[in-house]
């Protein structure tokens, strides 16, 4: 019964489900959001958003890492300094796959909804001499 | 247009639980029963599956809902370009759980397990689609119509005329 599941994982195949998780798990953390907004206004050194988010450079690193492990964000060392800035991976295309997996199943289920009424309301005619 | 009360254990929920694993949870105001029956029964399956929302013609839909029997649902607007989607139900528990295999893609199908569990009343519904491996399921459905020309419109209808029967 998997006529829509196809469809809908077509769209799995174009936006590849581990990168999926992987950007999922790298926003779970507010630090690591803030670091993506604090990107999203402009290039920054790990040094430069340790200081701003008041952390270690280590810790940092360790946040940086998971954002660039889910292709959220990209670092360049020039000389001492790694620069960051934000990734290659379209967000938006990731929460549209989910919107879109959803609305299939949202629109079947609501008809589902419409039947199941059918039923409930074809029993309750059926009257009390049903078993209950 | 049909209001329903839009709890929040009444949304949809998709969660990828690996790779190979999507799952799907809804919870119906029913009893299993009845939503067993729903999945149950070809009359009532096809009422529903195939939302006109999807833009998807079902011509034909047979299930025969027990162990090791088989189902066939064939879309398409005429049989030049006619789809068929098939398996074999692996498992089958009445108004607890259905169990079976997506054979029309060859050995790269998924094995859906869907549960009904009941709770005063209601009926919480978790769907999971297993594929073999993760090429399998990345690849899953490729050339398949693109299901996202949603018109909730069409949809709005369709409820509309069910709900006034």
């Amino acid at each position: 019964m998997p006529a829509a599941n196809s469809s809908i994982l077509n769209h799995m195949a174009q936006y590849s489900p581990t990168h999926f998780n992987a950007s999922f798990a790298a926003l779970a953390d507010a630090t690591r959001r803030g670091v993506l907004d604090q990107l999203a206004r402009g290039d920054a050194s790990i040094t430069d958003l340790a200081d701003k988010f008041e952390m270690t450079l280590t810790g940092m690193k360790k946040h940086v890492g998971v954002l660039e492990l889910a292709g959220l964000v990209t670092t360049e060392k020039v000389g001492r300094v790694r620069t960051c800035r934000i990734g290659p991976c379209r967000l938006e295309e990731e929460m549209e796959w989910v919107a879109r997996y959803r609305q299939v199943w949202d629109a079947r289920f609501e008809a589902l909804d419409g039947v199941i009424d059918e039923l409930k309301r074809q029993e309750k005619a059926r009257g009390r001499k049903k078993r209950k | 247009m049909v209001a329903r009360k839009e709890s929040e254990s009444q949304r949809t929920t998709v969660q990828k639980k690996s790779e190979r694993e999507v799952v799907v949870t809804r919870t119906f105001d029913a009893p299993a029963r009845l939503v067993f029956e729903a999945w149950s029964k070809p009359e009532l399956f096809k009422k529903w599956w195939v939302p006109r929302s999807m833009g998807m013609t079902l011509r034909s839909c047979e299930l025969d809902v027990r162990v090791g029997g088989k189902y066939r649902l064939v879309f398409g607007e005429d049989p030049a370009n006619a789809m068929a989607f098939f398996g074999e139900y692996l498992e089958v528990v009445p108004n607890k759980r259905i169990v079976w295999t997506n054979e029309e893609s060859g050995d790269a199908g998924s094995v859906t397990t869907v549960t009904f569990e009941e709770r005063d009343g209601k009926t919480l519904l978790v769907m999971s689609e297993l594929y073999p491996t993760k090429e399998a399921l990345d690849a899953a459905g490729t050339g398949a119509q693109d299901a996202t020309h949603e018109t909730f419109g069409q949809l709005d209808e369709l409820l509309a005329e069910l709900s006034a029967r």
